[in-house]
């Protein structure tokens, strides 16, 4: 459990910190936000006393820290920063050590650790543990960053900003590897961000912070239903449900689905099937107006003699027009165990088709903003 | 050629491994001193170093023979004149490269070790050492080439050296001795920054070879 009584920190003239007081129960993930500037990286450096207080108290697991010899407390508190964290003169398994080793443990109980933590994120061991940090990419990097903080197996762990200079998708798989790892781990965690997208995707609790004063402390759900203010819910933005705009076929669809000419070959189109992965494609007549849909499985079947696809063309499949309302065709797909919709323009062209990973994906997008 | 040496070639041997004895005593003690004080340097407020550097820089100005000269007067002809006097010399690159490397280590890396739980020691040791290595060696490198001619300097004062030769030769207007003398002191030069620089490659480790600063 950490707690700030009454915290104060100044800059000169400047009060940074206003009077800070909050708890973080165990093992939650408790995430940080605000504007710049507003003190969550300084409330962060408090937690493992980088940075001190000038007034107030901050107890971990009731003691206060104060007065005492930080290193000790430092070793139990795990901490990832931004980029640059890992060690260039060190190579992965050495960076993983550090606190071990601090610990006084010795090489073959580090190197235990560092196969167990390579294996957690799917770094295998004989190929990683021995590059050093310039020789990975900077998602890998910032992997080995978050192994080294939970190397000691530190009930508390601090990250500030950890995924920031991660393109999107690195980020995201981070984020959920890190949440994993928590949950599997059960770890407090205490994460800044300033991301609101991250924040509701990783916390149990969110802090946001504006001028070095708590604005609102709850639970993404909560932050979601009742923003306390309008900046809280200026970073909501994007991301607060809105339940009055009705949601129509193409909010759901995927545009560009592989299609074909009815004129072509069998073998053509088997192979168009196997070099875009999928194992339909949608057959369209000159004009580019939609006829049906030819199956790999069909094909295989009967494909042989008929040398066009032209017969094995296939009404089946249900098609839906722009403008209809989503939720019937939601519903279909949920129940029916077909794979798809076919979605068509008024004059009977392909607009793009509905399947469940493009419906799962606009859910997300609305749960949870769609991140760049 | 062959006269030369049965004339000389004693005495140059000899002259080499004089001059070899300097230039190693010297930038070992060089090499400690400029480390030991680097270190204490960067250990001190930055107001220390910004008033200590210039003075250190305008004093490494000094020509040597003024340094040697007045050492002489000093402490009289013995050899610690001019192991003292090369050894001040060579410190100084390494004492000014070994702050500047220290003071080059991002700041981030010393807040990750420090988060880490290491005391300002290992932080030290561990951390800010290693990463100023390559900029570190890179002053022993130059103390070293440096040491090798400023050592010619010693047989100004009558303490041996390759510099007898080449004195010599100058006074007699004798090229053949400049040149005995010049030859194994370019070698040498040449040699001991090789051997520094494999040096470098063994002590500086993979992940920071490619930023590696001379
Ligand atoms: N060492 C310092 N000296 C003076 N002012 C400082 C110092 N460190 C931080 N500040 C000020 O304290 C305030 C809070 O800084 P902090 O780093 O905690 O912000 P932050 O919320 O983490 O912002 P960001 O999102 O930009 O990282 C800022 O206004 C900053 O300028
Ligand atoms: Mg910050």
């Amino acid at each position: 459990m950490i707690q700030f009584e009454h915290v104060v920190k100044r800059y000169g003239k400047n009060t940074i910190l206003h009077d800070l007081n909050f708890t973080i129960p165990d093992g939650q993930f408790v995430v940080l936000i605000g504007p710049s500037g507003c003190g969550k990286t300084t409330s962060l450096k408090m937690i493992n006393r980088l940075i001190e207080p000038d007034e107030g108290r901050i107890l971990i697991d009731g003691e206060d820290y104060a007065g005492k010899n930080p290193v000790n407390l430092r070793r139990h508190i795990g901490y990832v920063i931004q980029q640059i964290g890992l060690f260039p003169n060190m190579t992965v398994a050495q960076n993983i050590s550090v606190v071990p080793r601090l610990l006084g443990q010795d090489k073959a109980a580090c190197d235990k650790k560092v196969h167990e933590l390579l294996e957690m994120v799917d770094l295998p061991y004989e190929q990683y543990a021995h590059k050093y940090p310039n020789e990975l990419s900077g998602g890998q990097q910032q992997r080995i960053g978050v192994l080294r903080a939970l190397a000691a197996s530190p009930p508390i762990v601090l990250m500030d900003e950890p995924f920031g200079a991660l393109d999107p998708m690195t980020r995201e798989v981070l984020q959920d590897e890190v949440k994993r790892l928590q949950r599997k781990l059960h770890k407090t965690i205490v994460f800044v961000t300033h991301d609101m997208g991250e924040a509701l995707k990783m916390a149990d609790i969110i802090i946001f912070m504006n001028g070095g004063q708590i604005e609102q402390m709850a639970p993404p759900e909560k932050m979601l239903e009742a923003p306390a203010s309008d900046l809280v819910r200026s970073f909501l933005g994007k991301h607060q449900l809105s339940d009055s705009n009705p949601l129509y076929v193409e909010d759901f669809m995927r545009t560009n689905p592989y299609t074909v000419d009815f004129h072509r070959g069998v073998l053509e189109c088997a192979e168009k099937m196997a070099r875009s992965g999928v194992d339909t494609l949608l057959v369209t007549d000159d004009d580019d107006h939609y006829l049906g849909t030819v199956s790999i499985r069909d094909i295989k079947l009967k494909g042989r003699e008929a040398g066009s696809i032209e017969p094995l063309i296939s009404t089946e499949v249900r098609t839906v027009c722009l403008g209809d309302d989503a939720q019937e065709s939601v519903n279909y797909l949920l129940t029916s165990g077909e794979s798809y919709v076919v979605v068509l323009r008024p004059d009977q062209t392909v607009a793009g088709i509905i399947t469940k990973n493009s419906m799962a994906k606009v859910v997300a997008n609305t749960l949870w903003g769609d991140d760049k | 050629m062959s006269d030369f040496f049965s004339m000389y070639g004693q005495m140059l041997i000899r002259s080499i491994l004089i001059h070899l004895k300097y230039v190693l005593i010297s930038v070992s003690a060089g090499f400690a001193l400029g480390l030991g004080l680097g270190i204490l340097l960067s250990r001190l407020p930055p107001k220390f170093s910004a008033v200590i550097l210039p003075i250190l820089s305008i004093f490494q100005t000094v020509p040597g023979i003024v340094f040697i000269g007045l050492l002489f007067l000093w402490i009289g002809m013995i050899p610690a004149t001019a192991i003292i006097a090369l050894s001040v010399y060579a410190m100084f690159p390494v004492l000014k490269n070994t702050y500047t490397g220290i003071e080059q280590v991002p700041a981030g890396y010393c807040e990750a070790a420090v988060g880490c739980g290491m005391t300002s020691m290992q932080v030290l040791v561990r951390v800010e050492l290693p990463l100023a290595m390559p900029t570190i060696i890179g002053g022993l490198r130059m103390s070293t080439v440096y040491t090798i001619s400023w050592a010619v300097l010693s047989s100004m004062i009558g303490l041996g050296g390759l510099g007898d030769f080449i004195y010599q030769g100058v006074s007699s207007n004798n090229n053949t001795l400049i040149i005995a003398g010049a030859i194994p002191a370019a070698v040498m030069a040449v040699l001991a920054g090789a051997l520094i620089d494999r040096v470098q490659k063994k002590v500086v480790p993979r992940g920071l070879r490619k930023e590696a600063i001379r």
